[in-house]
């Protein structure tokens, strides 16, 4: 018997523009929302349906017909984690299939936790012990990806904004606690009204964070290219020539790029994080280190290196160290400036490091649509593909975010009809507590902490 | 001389159980054990201190008041002994929520003392004995007995620490200092370094109190009078409504200024807080006046109750205003305060260090996860509050008796009862400072109200043996009919007619346009059970209690039943107990800081290995995923 029998969901096939998609759901609930998701021909309701059989139907959310599917029934205790499972095959593609995990939490599931389809598979019995180690390894390496990616690739922007509408929520909740606490000391009578002017300020600031979510930028969503290059070989051209846009300040003089820049493309349906990073080689000033730093950290992280060769002048020792690093990693290298007279040719490289190799020139934007293709043909063969916990995990952002949108709105309820203060504080501090999951931090002491260090307790 | 027990004596009586201590835990530990016909024998150092309350005159209070609720469902002593010597009692935050009502009485501190000490001599099975205990004797990690400081040995099965802040307690003012316990009482001494040695890990906490005034020194239309509730509710659920409706005495209100202040501010130098002749750790909750000044420097004016201490003595107490200033500062600070300005000081402030546990070292059932028999309660495990301790000695009571027994000990969780919330902060929790009950602790507050505690934990307090048969069974009596009530005002339709519209009118309340329910309309925030009375043809009477009962469960309905579903998917993790003689170097990729932690606490549940800090979720995983091999 598992410890928790809400049902979970996940997309359990690769997120890529290819093929199929598989959303699968798991638990208690999963026929029931499936019965309120799927539109058959026939009248009948899915969970009706027999065991081990496969629908044909659409997946709508009320009127909205999201796609066209096949649905999977497996009732527990006969499937993969013993428990009711639904899978639905969708048309693939990113946008559809997240696009369905997100129908299946609208109307009750939960995003799954790294890891928890194998955890209930074993916990209720559909494993043989031999696996259980397995099993406790991905749910560490996942948690631990979860979590970093969760933290690391949050803006830093988006977790000020939650931290702002969290330090809202705790300081009002710690103002009605203290006075509930000591009453003879602090009077609360009529504090709704006040305290709708804050929960209205923040149902704003979270519905302007979901709509930015809806965009796909809370996190970085897209495979994570990194340009590197020694100084001055024309990365922040490339990608000016990629973006579409003057996004890169481009001068002649080497190490003008220093700090990190990063855009989101899409190239024929691939979405790309792209970017720019400072020239690699011996700084001799602090700020153009930090960002020699800063790109040899992203180049590390990256799914895809794109390594832009000066191909107008011979290598140097930082051509040599960027070889090096890049060897055991995705990487196409662009020998860039054909518009002038070149050194380097394919054949010279190819005895130094075996990658795919293109002659471009970003000034004069030749060689780019083979760039694309090769990118296209690395992606689709699989060779290169982004670690799909980021969606995921921008999908449980989402889902917190959403939480505490409604339990807010909960509060304004609570404050319209005229409830007593105490029972605002309950749905501040779930609203308080779903924002934390986003940046990683739990309720723990935080609000006796807040009464204790803002307010002054009588006795 | 460590103490005189060069030749012990051993006293051939036979004990179940000895209590250390006599304060409001070891009270309540005393009677469980007694009452559930174990043979007791409680220590205390001075007879006269039996259930002394040596800093604020009163029980209850927001949170503590449900506390005091639970140790009555449970058939613990304290509610009834407040109800009998109470002289001013209120419901607080009456305006607000059931959850967070709470009853606060003034206490006669005296006859407080004296009725608990009646209760305790006329108690079977006790014995009440006078003594120091300075030792705790165990073979192979087992209690087998105490001795005093005479050398006496009592063999027993059980101990039951509640020494609360006597154990080498020293009290301090300006730069006096004296090694005493509460009140110039005489400290326990020699007892720390026993358990020192036993391998249990202590802390130093501090505390503070106001001084006492003459009552006659104080000019009383100089302040606001702080009046009792006209119709009192008692604290018992077995205490008769009629019984509690007494003359009441006032309280008195009144503030310091900005000249309080400054003296306060240019006598900091000769606190001992400020100076570090104090090394204790205080509560943020119960700060001294000068830590008040200090922290809130932009508050111009803070709060002063003045409060009898009891109906035969002049000594009232000054609420707010606790202290460890030299004595020149606190007469020339009290008499900037409107109506104090002639205050005669019967008995200095002063702030109070002792020792006390890490509480981690506890299970939650408050024995020693180490010495088995070995239970403690009170502020001896870094509590603080009269109610606090009343709470945990009732626990630890009964729990050294079930092992007595050798029945199942009990442990109440966080969605059962504050006393719960309380216990497994307490052995879960690091804490610094004196862990004080407050409503905002509690997760399922809305679940665990004062009013239901009888519902919540009177079955539990009839299985243990310490509610009788005639109470259990008028508990049953009670909530069938509140199930019945409901059931039918869910039930019954109101038309449309010319009275219901007048009261709705009356009201405030959106006129009805086609028949709705009872219930329905009880659940208009502007309505309630009581309202509608006129216009509800069948309904019985009912006591004020029961009508209560009723007009909270159907108007909060939602809210209560989403807290149930919070509960029921809390349950699913507390229930999975964890084997005690778990190995967790066996466990594969547990984290490092996990199994240290893990192996520090040993937590008894899953849910209790959850709230450990450092304890991550992927470890719970790991652990859930581990114990289902076995």
């Amino acid at each position: 018997m598992g410890y928790k029998s809400d049902t979970i969901a996940a997309i359990s096939t690769a997120m890529t523009t290819s093929g199929i998609g598989i959303v699968r759901m798991s638990g208690e609930e999963a026929f029931s929302i499936i019965d309120r998701i799927y539109r058959g021909k026939k009248e009948k309701k899915l969970s009706s349906e027999k065991s081990h059989t496969i629908h044909y139907g659409y997946i709508v959310d009320e009127e909205a017909e999201i796609d066209e599917v096949l649905v999977l029934l497996m009732r527990g205790p006969h499937s993969y984690t013993g428990e009711d499972t639904v899978e639905i095959d969708c048309h693939g593609g990113v946008y559809v299939t997240k696009k369905i995990l997100e129908t299946v939490i609208k109307y009750g599931a939960r995003p799954a936790e790294p890891g928890e389809f194998s955890k209930r598979a074993f916990l209720n019995g559909r494993m043989d012990l031999s696996q259980a180690e397995a099993v406790i390894d991905v749910i560490n390496s996942k948690n631990e990806y979860a979590l970093k990616s969760s933290v690391e690739q949050l803006k830093g922007a988006v977790k000020k904004k939650i931290d702002v509408i969290r330090n809202d929520i705790i300081y009002h909740t710690a103002f009605i606690e203290t006075a509930l606490d000591d009453p003879e000391h602090i009077e609360i009578d009529g504090y709704g009204k006040k305290l709708k002017v804050v929960v209205d300020e923040n149902l704003l600031r979270i519905k302007q964070l979901l709509d930015t979510a809806d965009d796909g930028r809370v996190m970085r969503e897209g495979i994570k290219t990194v340009i590197v290059g020694k100084p001055n070989a024309g990365k922040s051209s490339l990608m000016n020539v990629l973006v579409g846009e003057e996004r890169a300040i481009v001068t002649d003089i080497a190490g003008t790029t220093r700090d990190v820049l990063e855009e989101n493309i899409q190239l024929q349906g691939i979405s790309l994080n792209i970017m720019d990073t400072a020239g690699i080689r011996q700084a001799e000033d602090l700020v153009e280190k930090i960002g020699v730093d800063k790109a040899k950290l992203n180049a590390g992280q990256a799914d895809l290196i794109i390594y832009v060769v000066d191909a107008s002048l011979p290598l140097d020792e930082n051509d040599y160290e960027i070889i090096e690093m890049i060897k055991d990693k995705n990487a196409i290298i662009l020998l860039n400036k054909t518009d002038l007279s070149t050194v380097i040719t394919k054949q010279m490289l190819k005895t130094k490091i075996e990658k795919p190799m293109i002659e471009i020139s970003a000034k004069e934007e030749t060689g780019i649509h083979e760039l694309e293709n090769t990118l296209k043909d690395m992606f689709y063969h699989g060779n290169v593909s982004f670690n799909d916990q980021v969606y995921i995990t921008n999908i449980r952002h989402k889902t917190a975010l959403k939480a505490a949108y409604e339990s807010l709105m909960k509060v304004n309820d609570s404050i319209e009809n005229q409830m007593p203060e105490d029972f605002f504080t309950i749905d501040l501090m779930d609203a308080y507590e779903a924002l934390g999951s986003i940046t990683g931090e739990t309720i723990g002491e935080d609000l006796v902490n807040e009464i204790f260090s803002k307010f002054c307790m009588g006795k | 001389m460590k103490y005189s027990a060069n030749s012990a004596w051993v006293n051939n009586d036979k004990y179940d159980v000895v209590i250390v201590g006599a304060g409001h835990a070891g009270c309540e530990a005393a009677l469980a054990c007694a009452r559930l016909g174990l043979s007791t024998i409680i220590f205390t150092v001075s007879i006269e201190s039996i259930a002394m309350m040596p800093c604020n005159p009163n029980i209850g209070g927001s949170s503590k008041g449900h506390l005091v609720r639970e140790i009555d469902a449970l058939g613990g002593e304290m509610g009834k002994n407040i109800d009998k010597t109470f002289i001013q009692s209120k419901m607080l935050n009456k305006s607000k929520g059931p959850a967070v009502h709470s009853l606060r009485a003034q206490a006669d501190k005296e006859n407080y003392s004296r009725q608990m000490r009646r209760t305790l001599e006329k108690q079977d099975n006790l014995e009440i004995r006078q003594g120091e205990i300075v030792n705790i004797l165990t073979e192979e990690n087992k209690v087998t007995g105490v001795q005093t400081y005479s050398g006496a040995v009592y063999h027993c099965k059980a101990v039951v620490l509640c020494t609360g802040t006597y154990l080498k307690a020293r009290c301090i003012y300006g730069d006096v200092s004296m090694n005493t316990g509460p009140n110039g009482l005489q400290a326990a001494n020699y007892l720390t370094d026993c358990l020192k040695e036993l391998g249990i890990s202590m802390y130093r906490f501090k505390t503070g109190t106001p001084a006492r005034i003459d009552r006659r020194s104080v000019d009383f239309s100089k302040m606001e009078e702080q009046f009792g509730d006209e119709r009192v509710v008692p604290f018992s659920f077995s205490t008769n409504p009629e019984d509690v409706q007494i003359d009441q005495v006032s309280c008195w209100l009144t503030y310091t200024n900005e000249h309080t202040h400054e003296i306060i501010k240019n006598n900091l130098d000769r606190s001992p807080l400020f100076s570090g002749m104090i090394e204790g750790t205080g509560p943020r909750y119960c700060p001294s006046i000068e830590d008040k000044v200090v922290k809130f420097a932009d508050k111009n004016r803070h709060q002063v109750f003045i409060e009898p201490e009891g109906l035969e003595t002049n000594e009232m107490y000054i609420g707010g205003m606790s202290s460890s200033l030299p004595e020149d500062v606190q007469y020339a600070m009290y008499r900037t305060v409107p109506g104090l300005e002639h205050v005669k000081i019967v008995r200095n402030a002063y702030a109070i260090e002792y020792d006390c546990i890490d509480a981690r070292q506890l299970h939650p059932t408050l024995e020693f996860k180490n010495i088995k028999g070995l239970f403690s309660g009170g502020q001896f495990n870094g509590s603080s509050g009269y109610e606090e301790a009343a709470a945990q000695g009732l626990i630890a009571g009964i729990n050294a008796a079930m092992e007595i027994m050798g029945k199942e000990q009990i442990i109440l969780d966080r969605s059962q009862a504050y006393i719960g919330v309380l216990i497994d902060d307490l052995v879960t929790k690091e804490s610094h400072e004196p862990y004080r009950m407050m409503t905002s602790r509690a997760e399922y507050r809305l679940l665990l109200r004062q009013d239901n505690a009888d519902q919540r934990l009177t079955k539990i307090g009839y299985e243990i043996g310490l509610i009788s048969e005639e109470r259990y069974h008028a508990l049953l009596e009670k909530e069938q009919i509140i199930q019945e009530e409901i059931e039918r005002l869910e039930h019954t339709n109101m038309g449309t007619g010319e009275e219901v519209q007048n009261i709705l009118e009356r009201a405030g309340s959106t006129p009805l346009t086609s028949g709705t329910t009872l219930a329905e309309l009880i659940r208009r925030p502007e309505l309630s059970y009581e309202l509608l009375e006129s216009v509800d043809y069948q309904r019985r009477p009912l006591s004020d209690e029961i009508k209560e009962q009723i007009n909270i469960n159907i108007k909060y309905e939602g809210y209560i039943k989403r807290q149930l579903k919070q509960v029921e998917q809390f349950k699913k993790l507390e229930t999975r107990r964890i084997p005690e003689n778990m190995d967790y170097d066996k466990v594969p990729s547990l984290r490092i800081e996990a199994v240290q932690k893990l192996k520090q606490y040993r937590p008894v549940s899953i849910g209790q290995a959850s709230r450990i800090s450092g304890v991550s979720p992927a470890d719970i995983s790991v652990l859930l995923v581990y114990m289902g091999q076995k």
